[in-house]
């Protein structure tokens, strides 16, 4: 049987981990590949790394990290943040990610999901959709929520869905950093009205949290940060809850 | 011993070759007949859509030189599929060393399928050590039904085949070189194995 995905997500800038970690068996706190490898080690299905570094050389720091993940980490993963072209991609793939997201620049140029499927496969597209409900309506959002769309959620979904996206990684910006569950009502909407996989994100704070996302959130998988990052949820135990709330996870 | 990946610019070849790297073993990428021809061990790995990588094989003829390899070889995910009959994708003839015909998940599940999923009645050396359902790693929306050639079994939408073989010839869908510790002892099996 496919199991729920268990995902923690790094946030690099300039080729190091950004948010604080509580890892006291890191040598150093803020080499991504050493804490990919622990996660990779205590149970993670798959690891994102999403680059919020702004320089002019983040494409190369990108692409360099995305090979030193590749050769000591032997799970999924994924690497996302100002991926705009073809190019880009070419380069992250051949370095060794399996996937990669992208958000912005689908917006702003979706015929990029297209030529992605295209050249390289649907199964390492992912379109990752920030929303935040207004007034009752689910609107997408860009640059980390800060900027409002035109665009509905479901019909953008279903639209990255028919240009070929593989998968959608949905953060609800009303729900991520409080701690208080993921948005599962959105996420079971997107489920049923969708048939490729769900990345839910954005409210972790317990593991009831993820059993919820996954029974009434209908999620194929949950991402979450901080929780990971600062020991409050291990992997290892959440699973074991998962399992024990009759979810398949891979143990 | 002399271990090749073969490089016919489809697929994440540099996972699988890092994946043999921490084995402790060296793999080349290469796309050079005679040196593909003279090693002991050869990889055909594949990801994307079928009939372009078809395509590529075919402009190379490499189509021509894998199915009369004496030495084991092992094709991953879309190399395995492309080992078959044919393959529903891009309505593509394969290279006819496994007797089964690839076809497309339907609609009741999600297409593609991403994620860990079991493998069991497991056959062959390639499974040494391997415990029944155990979970490896799986990104594909097309699959090979069951057959008398397969040695593993997976279930998605159907029973299907997780693992293919046929004399000197394997295959898996699923990604060793992605399946955590489970993947590499699969690797490690291939590799090591007087088949």
């Amino acid at each position: 049987m496919l199991t729920k995905r268990i995902i923690p997500c790094l946030d690099i800038k300039d080729g190091r981990t950004v948010k604080g970690v509580n890892f006291v068996d890191l040598r150093d706190a803020g080499d991504p590949v050493e804490l990919a490898e622990i996660y990779a080690k205590t149970g993670a299905d798959e690891l994102v790394f999403l680059d919020i570094s702004a320089t002019e050389e983040r494409r190369k720091t990108l692409a360099d990290l995305v090979l030193r993940v590749a050769e000591k980490v032997n799970i999924p993963f994924t690497v996302g943040g100002g991926i705009s072209s073809v190019e880009d991609v070419d380069v992250l793939l051949q370095n060794g990610a399996d996937k990669v997201s992208i958000n912005s620049s689908a917006v702003k140029n979706p015929q990029l999901i297209n030529d992605l499927a295209a050249k390289f496969g649907s199964q390492c597209v992912v379109v990752a959709i920030d929303a935040k409900n207004i007034d009752g309506k689910w609107i997408v959002h860009l640059v980390g929520g800060k900027v409002p769309t035109e665009l509905n959620l479901f019909d953008w979904a279903k639209e990255v869905e028919e240009r070929g996206a593989g998968e959608i990684l949905f953060t609800s910006m009303d729900n991520d950093g409080t701690k208080d569950g993921f948005a599962n009502e959105a996420l079971a909407r997107l489920s049923t009205e969708l048939n490729i996989p769900i990345i839910a994100s954005g409210g972790a704070g317990t593991m009831q949290h993820f059993t919820d996302t996954f029974k009434d959130g209908k999620a194929d998988a949950a991402l979450a940060a901080s929780v990971f990052h600062f020991k409050e949820i291990e992997i290892k135990d959440l699973k074991k809850e998962l399992k024990n709330n009759g979810i398949p996870v891979r143990l | 011993m002399k271990i090749v990946i073969i490089n016919y610019g489809a697929g994440n070849i540099q996972s699988i070759k890092f994946a043999i790297k921490r084995l402790g073993f060296e793999a080349v990428l290469t796309d050079d007949v005679n040196e593909i021809i003279a090693a002991d061990k050869v990889i055909f790995p594949g990801v994307g859509e079928a009939s372009s990588a078809m395509n590529k094989l075919r402009a190379s003829g490499l189509d021509t030189l894998i199915p009369t390899l004496k030495q084991p070889v092992l094709g991953i995910c879309l190399g395995m599929q492309l080992m078959c009959n044919s393959s529903e994708e891009g309505g593509t003839k394969g290279l006819g060393i496994f007797n089964v015909d690839v076809v497309k998940f339907t609609n009741k599940v999600k297409v593609p399928q991403i994620g860990w999923n079991e493998i069991s009645n497991l056959k062959t050396n390639l499974f040494t050590s391997v415990k029944e359902n155990s979970h490896i790693y799986m990104v594909h929306s097309f699959y090979a039904p069951l057959s008398n050639e397969t040695i593993a079994t997976s279930n998605y939408d159907v029973d299907y085949s997780a693992a293919l073989q046929k004399n000197n010839f394997y295959g898996t869908q699923f990604h060793p070189e992605k399946s955590s510790v489970v993947g590499e002892q699969i690797l490690r099996n291939f590799l090591t194995s007087n088949f």
